[in-house]
């Protein structure tokens, strides 16, 4: 049974051009999932309709085969209790500490009251130490955000994400704002949760060759249309200068070292 | 066009723009019979009238104590204004920015009320307030609730859709509910600037009450008001300086609480 079934999805503003037109596919439990395509292409949109956060114009998006077009505001809510979302700003709580914007995951189980008083069960907050503990953080638990590298930052939000214990991972550009290396680490640490705890992980980049390292498929779009949907070791350069719609050798790409790696 | 005609125009239009400043400023000393040499000359024999007069002697010391009373009762009228003026904004603030509004409307009814509140003058409100409340505190310090109140909506606006829009993305994407959001993560992001504002309203309120209770006959603005007219120059000049020490004093307060809060 797959996981989350995409079906028939588009999405347009307002009387624009579809930023979505009749996107479908699914995904089966823990796979992990790259979307490349240029700027512009839909890709964040399609991210964000999955979770409700843009609401979709026509399609619908299955959890478990269960439909999320028509739910009321408590239905929406445990529906995106499910769905963890990381992003390229990470939108922490700058000022609050590392261990509150942890804790800001578990929102979503809470009832309005306790969600404005801000009160977490000892086992919630246990398992927010140890969720630090296991991304190398528990030494900056109750340090504000602020003083965090970028980093630092985007691990706070993937252990946000975490602490919902989420059935899967949304990570919009998750590395876009990072260094090399702390990309890596960001990438390193997102396939570990997939292959560990079987997280499902659908993820947005920029960088082919970062998607082709780490994703088990590559989904490409462009003008709101799927053009690719395939393993990485069966892309080919033709297919992915159709994704960006460029003319072939005028994307920055290395496709004979990412071969030898892959 | 020219890079030489583009040029040509910009000094064209700003020569404009001098000439026709002057010809107003011309215009309106005609109108008005102002006699600018005798404006200026007149500024020497001002400070020499204020330096023989305008003192606090022995005698008007004994009015010191009834002049704190005063200023008491106006540091107080303006802090209660200020703050819960500000408590009311936030709540209007909150439907009005564009990151935590419910709908549109509310957002245009809340900048709509705002932007009538802020643009009355503090000293028009206190007149328009005369009628319905006659000489009380009633008057004053409704007119200082109204302007600090249209003036904090609009700033608490812009700071919430400033500071937090990341953030409320990120806790929306959660599950959390909407005054869970605004809790955990509109009021710890927004809190340094919110009591920054709430302090310069403070002092503020303080300088315009002084205006204000010469109008609504409260206040240290109405001892001024009374000393200077049975021309009891000393003790007025005493009530001044009340004034300028008080506001500087707060001024300094405030400084220190907003080092401490950012």
């Amino acid at each position: 049974m797959p996981l989350l079934h995409i079906a028939k999805l588009s999405k347009r503003y307002g009387t624009d051009k579809y930023a979505l037109d009749s996107i479908d596919f699914t995904v089966a439990t823990g796979e992990f999932v790259a979307i490349i395509g240029p700027s512009g292409a839909g890709k964040s949109t399609l991210l964000r309709c999955i979770n409700h956060m843009i609401p979709m114009t026509s399609g619908d998006v299955l959890i478990a085969d269960a439909s999320t077009k028509s739910m009321n505001a408590t239905q929406l809510r445990a529906h995106r209790t499910q769905i963890g979302m990381i992003f390229q700003h990470y939108n922490l709580v700058n000022r609050l500490s590392v261990i509150e914007n942890v804790l800001h995951g578990r929102l979503g189980y809470k009832s309005t009251a306790a969600g404005v008083m801000g009160w977490y069960s000892n086992a919630e907050k246990q398992q927010a130490v140890e969720i630090l503990q296991n991304l190398g953080l528990s030494d900056h638990m109750y340090k504000r955000c602020d003083q965090l590298s970028g980093g630092q930052k985007q691990r706070v939000g993937i252990a946000r994400a975490l602490i919902q214990n989420p059935k899967l991972l949304l990570c919009d550009e998750p590395i876009a704002s990072l260094d090399p290396s702390a990309a890596k680490i960001i990438m390193d640490t997102l396939k570990d949760i997939n292959q560990r705890l079987g997280i499902t992980i659908i993820v947005n980049l920029h960088q082919v060759d970062v998607a082709m390292r780490y994703a088990q498929r590559i989904i490409g779009i462009n003008s709101g249309k799927i053009v690719c949907d395939a393993a990485p070791h069966s892309l080919t350069p033709d297919i992915i200068h159709e994704v960006y719609g460029s003319e072939a050798g005028e994307l920055i790409l290395d496709f004979g070292e990412q071969h030898a790696h892959a | 066009m020219h890079t030489l005609d583009f040029f040509t125009k910009k000094r064209l239009s700003f020569g404009l723009f001098v000439v026709v400043l002057l010809g107003l400023t011309y215009v309106t000393i005609i109108f008005t019979e102002y006699n600018v040499a005798k404006g200026f000359t007149s500024i020497p024999k001002a400070i020499r009238w204020a330096t023989t007069n305008f003192y606090p002697d022995a005698a008007s010391l004994k009015k010191l104590p009834s002049i704190l009373l005063k200023l008491r009762d106006t540091v107080m009228m303006s802090v209660a204004s200020a703050t819960i003026a500000s408590a009311c904004a936030f709540f209007v603030a909150i439907f009005g920015a564009q990151t935590t509004r419910i709908n549109v409307w509310f957002s245009v009814f809340a900048r709509g009320i705002a932007t009538i509140f802020r643009n009355i003058d503090v000293s028009a409100w206190a007149l328009i307030l005369l009628f319905s409340f006659g000489q009380s505190s009633f008057t004053g310090y409704f007119a200082l609730f109204f302007v600090t109140f249209g003036f904090m909506v609009r700033v608490l606006i812009e700071t919430i859709d400033e500071v937090s829009t990341d953030s409320v993305e990120a806790l929306r994407a959660t599950g959390a509910s909407y005054f869970a959001i605004i809790a955990q993560s509109v009021v710890p992001s927004c809190l340094p600037q919110l009591v920054s504002w709430v302090l310069f309203m403070i002092e503020t309120n303080i300088r315009s009450a002084t205006l204000v209770g010469i109008l609504t006959g409260t206040g240290i603005g109405y001892s001024f008001d009374i000393y200077y007219k049975s021309l009891n120059y000393h003790a007025a000049s005493l009530v001044i300086i009340v004034i300028v020490i008080s506001v500087l004093a707060i001024e300094a307060v405030s400084n220190w609480i907003r080092r401490a809060v950012l």
